[in-house]
């Protein structure tokens, strides 16, 4: 088997310009979702579904995230392109004083569960694990029953009206099958949205988050980076800078197939139950 | 708070999206607890199912496995005729079934994809090799009771299928519980008990409903066990389930539930009552049919609103974060 590959997503430098969007759309072809307006935010897509497979959250929170500089009246000289983002007087990351507002963005994205409950529940076995232990869903096996769409806890797959069929990112397995990156990662302009090995991935977030912190960004966490949750881990985790509820996620995700040991016995029980229910009220010959 | 407040407090993606459906759907008790949300949009995605596919099959499952189990019972006791109404219902039961399944699959031309692989981790992958098992043994029972030919092969076949039905029966509580909706998840540790409860309910007010009164006894007992062990089911499971629960007593879901159980009591009491009465026990009968039915309905329901609530998803799971 090959490495176990995957996304770290770093919100933190996430400007919501929606090139994963795109070249997520393009890449696999997937039918547009139409021109809505949701009218609650930037955030037109709203969701992930069957023809999104990479969503865009933007959060407008009344709370600062650092000094927010616009920088038109520069006092000094206007420092060069090359200046890391911590010494930089107008990106988001520069501490100082808080202003008013902020903008979290983040990309979301299926998370190719170490034990995902998609995977685990699926009837027909439409579902399997790559050679890079990544979820995919095999179009021309599944055949509609739904069953998975319920069964994942961050609500990723959904059901394509014009065919009845489940679909999801397949974190772009044409692709890193011919070692190319997946189309979100190769588009994303600020390496906000990171794949590699997963092990690579998981010492760069420790030290992306704990340089955060260092910084005063104490909202910075990690999140799915580790395997003590409820899906034992996760091939694609993030750095958020704030609960995971406020960006639509799941804050202790649970594959409900862990359970199902306890559930089968209490249905074996409940099934032998109703057996002898029925046979003992048949007790004695009719009058 | 006006509702302006509130409007531009879900600008900030915290605490938004409480309680604010348009068209004044009914949220009797609104939790107080503070939560967050992605401007109140649902964290998982509701099931694809229609309610009437679904929920039907649940039921009429249910009606059919237990049905099953009375019509062996019944025969092993030398009640024909309660067996035959029994052996005849529970087919009818799961032919309806599976159209409804069938009819729910996006692409019904591939349900027999669901017989590729055997999956213990997929208890829809389950319950379609217990309905592959369960319904030839029926359809056999059923036939010979109709014809009154292959007598031993319907007999052969009652039997196999009251060893097999109560699986039916038991299994759809897995399907719903194994999914991430919490309305069904956190009643896993009830909901199989709850649904053959709710079958025993039905097969028993179908005999009392079909099958002549000197014959009833077997569906009466069976009724009325199964009204007491659903509601007490029932409630053990809301009780467990914490702020889920206000999925089952919200909107449709709400009325549901609580028509199924009056109707599920109501039936119950009268089966004991109307005893020496065909016509009692016939809308005891009835009732019972219905709550059950009502029953399926209401937990299908529930799930629904829980799924499409991001409270739901939330709240409980940030309660076990902090108990952690
Ligand atoms: S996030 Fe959902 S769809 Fe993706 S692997 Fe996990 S359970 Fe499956
Ligand atoms: S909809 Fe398709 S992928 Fe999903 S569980 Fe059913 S068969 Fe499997």
């Amino acid at each position: 088997m090959a490495q176990r590959m995957g996304f770290f997503t770093d919100t933190s430098v996430c400007i919501g310009c929606k090139a994963c969007e795109v070249a997520c759309k393009i890449w696999n072809n997937l039918p547009e979702d139409g021109l809505n307006l949701t009218g609650m935010s930037y955030d037109n897509t709203e969701k992930l579904d069957a023809n999104t497979w990479r969503h865009v959250a933007f959060i407008e929170q009344r709370k600062p995230l650092a000094w927010q500089e616009p920088g038109v009246e520069h006092a000094g000289p206007v420092p060069p392109l090359s200046t890391p983002p911590d010494t930089a007087p107008m990106t988001p990351m520069t501490p100082g004083e808080p202003g008013d507002l902020r903008w979290l963005m983040s990309s979301d994205v299926c998370k190719h569960c170490t034990v995902a409950a998609c995977l685990d529940v699926c009837p027909t076995g439409a579902l399997f694990r790559t050679e890079f232990e990544t979820v995919v869903v095999q179009a021309d096996v599944c055949n509609g029953c739904g069953y998975c769409i319920p069964a994942c806890p961050f609500g990723v797959l959904d059901q394509r009206k014009e065919d009845g069929r489940a679909w999801k990112c397949t974190l772009c397995y044409d692709r890193i099958g011919d070692g190319l990156e997946p189309a979100c990662a190769k588009a994303c302009p600020t390496d906000s949205i990171q794949y590699g090995p997963l092990d690579e991935l998981r010492e760069r977030a420790d030290a992306r988050v704990a340089r955060l912190n260092d910084a005063g960004i104490t909202d910075a966490r990690l999140y799915l980076a580790d395997t003590d949750n409820g899906i034992r881990g996760a091939g694609a985790f993030f750095l958020l800078l704030d609960d995971p509820e406020v960006y639509g996620l799941p804050p202790d995700p649970i594959a409900t197939t862990l359970d199902l040991p306890a559930m089968w016995r209490h249905a074996v029980i409940a099934a032998a139950g109703l057996l002898s229910a029925g046979l003992i009220a048949s007790v004695g010959r009719r009058p | 708070m006006s509702e302006d407040d509130h409007a531009r407090d879900a600008l900030t993606g915290v605490a938004a999206g409480r309680r604010r459906r348009r068209g004044g759907a009914e949220r009797p008790v609104v939790p107080k607890a503070e939560f967050a949300s992605y401007y109140g949009k649902p964290v998982i995605k509701p099931p694809t199912w229609r309610t009437l596919d679904i929920g039907g099959y649940l039921y009429l499952g249910g009606l059919a496995g237990a049905s099953s189990v009375l019509a062996a019972g019944a025969e092993l006791s030398g009640r024909h005729r309660l067996a035959r109404v029994s052996r005849i219902g529970s087919f009818v039961a799961i032919v309806i079934s599976g159209v409804a399944l069938v009819h729910d699959l996006g692409r019904p031309e591939r349900f027999i994809n669901m017989l590729r692989v055997f999956k213990f981790s997929s208890p829809m992958s389950v319950g379609s090799w217990l309905l592959s098992a369960y319904g030839p043994p029926c359809g056999a029972a059923a036939f010979s009771a109709v014809t009154g030919r292959l007598p031993h092969v319907g007999t052969a076949g009652a039997m196999a299928a009251a060893l097999i039905g109560p699986g039916v029966a038991a299994y759809t509580g897995v399907l719903l519980a194994d999914t991430a909706v919490p309305a069904w998840h956190e009643g896993h540790r009830e909901l199989p008990y709850l649904f053959v409860s709710s079958a025993a309910v039905a097969a028993g007010g179908l005999g009392l409903l079909a099958a002549p009164l000197d014959e009833a006894l077997p569906a009466r007992r069976l009724a009325v066990a199964g009204s007491v062990a659903e509601l007490l089911a029932a409630h053990r499971m809301r009780g467990r389930m914490g702020i889920v629960a206000e999925a089952y007593r919200t909107g449709r879901a709400g009325r549901l539930t609580r028509t199924a159980e009056a109707l599920t009591a109501a039936g119950a009491v009268a089966a004991v009552l109307g005893w020496r009465n065909r016509l009692i026990s016939a809308a005891a009968g009835v009732a019972l049919l219905t709550g059950s039915a009502f029953t399926r309905f209401g937990v299908f329901d529930a799930g629904m609103i829980s799924a499409s609530d991001p409270v739901y998803t939330v709240l409980p799971q940030r309660d076990r974060l902090r108990a952690r």
